[in-house]
């Protein structure tokens, strides 16, 4: 078949949603990370069913649980992102409702992973 | 209205409805419904150690809600959600890597995710929702 693209918009390789693969490469790179991350997740959380209070704050404040902690709810939120802006672009045909959903997607996601890192820092650091 | 301008009625390929449900297409609606119910899911999560930063009161009222029968309801669901999607997502990442794409292949791994997803949800049930 032949290819009635420019020579320009093949090396630029863009796309007509003018970001080529990022979107399509950052879910894969997200899910690939959350793999590991979700497996121990879902263990710990098994595990700790019906922990007291202390018991949670002790494990949460523990400094690897920190770490695997936020990356799970932030590489999360991104993922989910990513994901609900597939389905908004399916399903909501009017721009600016369209506009408007993905823009909210983000401030949510932004939104909850800051606040969550905040509360998991808190934890472990006394306050 | 000129001609140029008037609508054109093309015909539309056949809607969902008129098709037989193949495990495959469930399998993928079930994908992504999975996936909206995780996305409220991780907030969900962010909530618990926002709760568990805010004092023991606050935690306290959340872990209420949590053992109570929706609570319960919304965690075991939460487990569900995130062993199909887990499973279901490396079945795509090696669709992605273009292995697998072969019908009776695609049957086959949809089946094994079906059945790692029932084993690993059954078992977290049973350890940490204590349902039996």
């Amino acid at each position: 078949m032949t290819d009635l693209r420019t020579h320009l918009s093949r090396a630029r390789g863009l796309g007509s949603a003018k970001s080529g693969l990022h979107h399509w490469w950052v879910q894969r790179i997200t899910a690939v990370a959350l793999i590991p991350l979700v497996v121990w997740f879902a263990v710990s959380l098994v595990m700790m069913s019906g922990a007291d209070y202390a018991t949670v704050r002790a494990w949460i404040g523990s400094p690897i649980v920190m770490v695997l902690l936020i990356l799970t709810i932030v590489i999360g939120l991104h993922h989910a992102q990513l994901g609900m802006q597939e389905v908004v672009e399916d399903y909501v045909h009017s721009e600016g409702l369209k506009l408007a959903s993905i823009i909210a997607l983000k401030f949510i996601a932004v939104f909850f992973g800051l606040a969550a890192s905040v509360a998991i820092l808190r934890i472990g650091f006394g306050g | 209205m000129s001609v140029a301008n008037r609508p054109v009625h093309r015909p539309l390929s056949p809607h969902l409805q008129v098709y037989r449900p193949q495990l495959t297409s469930m399998l993928s609606i079930l994908h992504r419904a999975t996936g909206i119910a995780l996305s409220v899911g991780v907030l969900y999560l962010a909530i618990w150690v926002i709760c568990a930063a805010s004092g023991a009161g606050t935690y306290e009222a959340f872990r209420g809600f949590n053992s109570s029968i929706i609570g319960r309801f919304v965690l075991g669901g939460w487990l569900f959600c995130v062993f199909y999607h887990l499973f279901n997502g490396i079945r795509h990442l090696f669709w992605d890597a273009g292995y697998g794409f072969e019908i009776k292949d695609a049957y086959r791994s949809g089946w094994l995710v079906l059945i790692a997803t029932a084993v690993a949800t059954a078992l977290s049930w049973i350890v940490g929702l204590r349902l039996i």
